[in-house]
């Protein structure tokens, strides 16, 4: 690992104001993914300014009924969180459905938005990547692919993102507080995270500088019938292959409204709005599901390892949405 | 900088690079050498250790992070020549082969049991899925962890 500095800043404006004028540093919370990536020299900033205890680690009601999440809950905190679990019980099991209990004990709602792809490209420092030096070239377009993006992918990079998390506040509705040198702002979640186009190296439309200083989410009732599932090559503690967080309204067997968001196929979660769309209005069958998925996979360009993301993503889909008018009836 | 911490029970000062790992000051300057390293990543559960009472991986943890902060190693569960019912169980089971994931399986099945005194075994292997063992196939681990479930007050 390179040397760097370490540190600890006293306040919230103390740290946004060290950052920006330190173009090679780094905002650390729990460290659970920049640290391993300093260790393999994937990320090398020379300054790491610790904001792990400056934003709030409490989730709060906020005045239109919505809840607060600080950027420092911890992901074991969040989950177990009686509000998300009864309200928004798709993020509690988004959260439990990643890493170890010792990872979500130290990882961050903010750094849990922030975290890096795992594309092994990305993660080798011998071999060319697009993301972490831009031009470098891909190496995975035609490399070992079958984790990698059907979705919303460029020619530079086919990365996906790998958070559960972002995947069920994408379904949510989410929005990212933010502070930086400008100030603050309040950014949709789906506004957060970038598709790579030719800026690989760009994972999130933050600039240097900002912070994440908290979460809300929408006072939405029919959030409470939401659900997280994901599909992985073990029962715990892997990525995601694919990964749907959905929520659906039902009112006498018409779907009144939902959201869908797919993990595991894109370089941020993947919105599915126009099977959203599709299904607005329509009866809650299998049949109406499933065209839906496949409305929303049409533009699906998949790789020469991961063709069987398409029909396992129309799959977990309709067996979620299934899952969902069976318990929202 | 001058690092001030509570390591199990006992109150220890230590001179430390910021940057060096909370596993490393363990380790190297307090010469706890319970606490494995392996992977260095955050991701076989060696070095699990107790912080402020929450169950991390010392690896990733910087020194300076831990300041005046409480850690509990696998040299703490044990009182005195006496072992702690879970490292018996170990023991009794025949859980360990080389022993390097040992110390972090047993604070981490310390740790389910304080949360979860009766486990079912999915439970079991929720919990300990951050501790990777390549010997044994897991299945004595398993079977330590309910023994000490049973004997565990």
């Amino acid at each position: 690992m390179r040397p760097y500095k370490y540190v600890r800043a006293q306040d919230v404006d103390g740290a946004v104001a060290t950052l920006a004028e330190a173009p090679n540093a780094a905002f650390l919370a729990g460290g659970t993914n920049l640290v391993d990536l300093m260790k393999l020299e994937v990320m090398t900033p020379d300054m790491l300014v610790d904001v792990r205890r400056l934003t709030s680690d409490r989730v709060e009601g906020l005045d239109d009924g919505g809840l607060r999440i600080g950027a420092a809950v911890p992901n074991s905190v969040l989950a177990a969180d009686h509000k998300i679990r009864s309200r928004y019980p798709a993020l509690s099991q988004a959260l439990l459905a990643g890493a170890s209990g010792q990872l979500r004990n130290l990882a961050t709602t903010g750094g849990n938005l922030l975290q890096h792809t795992r594309c092994v490209y990305w993660q080798d420092v011998t071999t060319p990547c697009n993301k972490r030096e831009p031009g470098s070239g891909c190496s995975a377009i035609e490399g070992h692919n079958k984790n990698h993006a059907i979705l919303g992918a460029s020619e530079h990079c086919v990365a996906t993102h790998p958070s559960d998390m972002a995947v069920a506040m994408a379904a949510l509705d989410a929005f990212i507080n933010v502070q930086g040198p400008e100030g603050e702002r309040r950014i949709p979640i789906e506004e957060l995270h970038r598709l790579p186009g030719d800026e690989p190296q760009r994972d999130t439309t933050l600039q240097h500088g900002e912070l994440i200083t908290s979460v809300d989410l929408p006072p939405v009732e029919f959030f409470s019938n939401s659900k997280y599932r994901k599909v992985r090559e073990r029962a715990s503690y892997a990525f995601a292959l694919v990964s749907v967080a959905a929520a659906l309204d039902i009112e006498d067997g018409i779907v009144g409204d939902v959201r869908i968001a797919l993990g595991g196929v894109a370089h941020k979660p993947w919105r599915a709005t126009k099977a959203e769309e599709a299904l607005r209005g329509e009866p809650a069958s299998e049949a109406n599901f499933r065209a839906a998925a496949d409305i929303e996979l049409e533009d699906a360009q998949p790789l020469r390892d991961n063709a069987f993301k398409v029909p396992l993503a129309r799959n977990v889909i309709t067996r979620t949405l299934l899952d969902l008018s069976e318990e929202g009836r | 900088m001058k690092l001030r911490l509570m390591v199990n029970g006992e109150s220890r000062e230590t001179e430390v690079r910021e940057g060096e790992s909370l596993l490393y000051v363990l380790r190297e300057r307090l010469g706890l050498f319970g606490s494995k390293n392996a992977c260095e990543q955050g991701e076989c559960g060696s070095c699990s250790v107790y912080l402020d009472g929450e169950l991390v991986c010392a690896c990733l943890v910087l020194a300076g992070q831990a300041e005046g902060s409480e850690v509990v190693t696998v040299e703490g569960l044990s009182e005195g020549e006496r072992l702690h019912p879970v490292q018996e169980a170990f023991l009794e089971a025949g859980a360990v082969q080389c022993g390097f994931c040992t110390p972090g399986l047993i604070v981490a099945a310390h740790d389910l049991l304080s949360r979860n005194s009766e486990p079912t075994e999915a439970e079991v292997r929720e919990a300990l899925a951050g501790n990777l063992c390549r010997c044994t196939g897991y299945e004595k681990i398993l079977t330590a962890v309910q023994m000490a479930a049973e004997t565990t007050p």
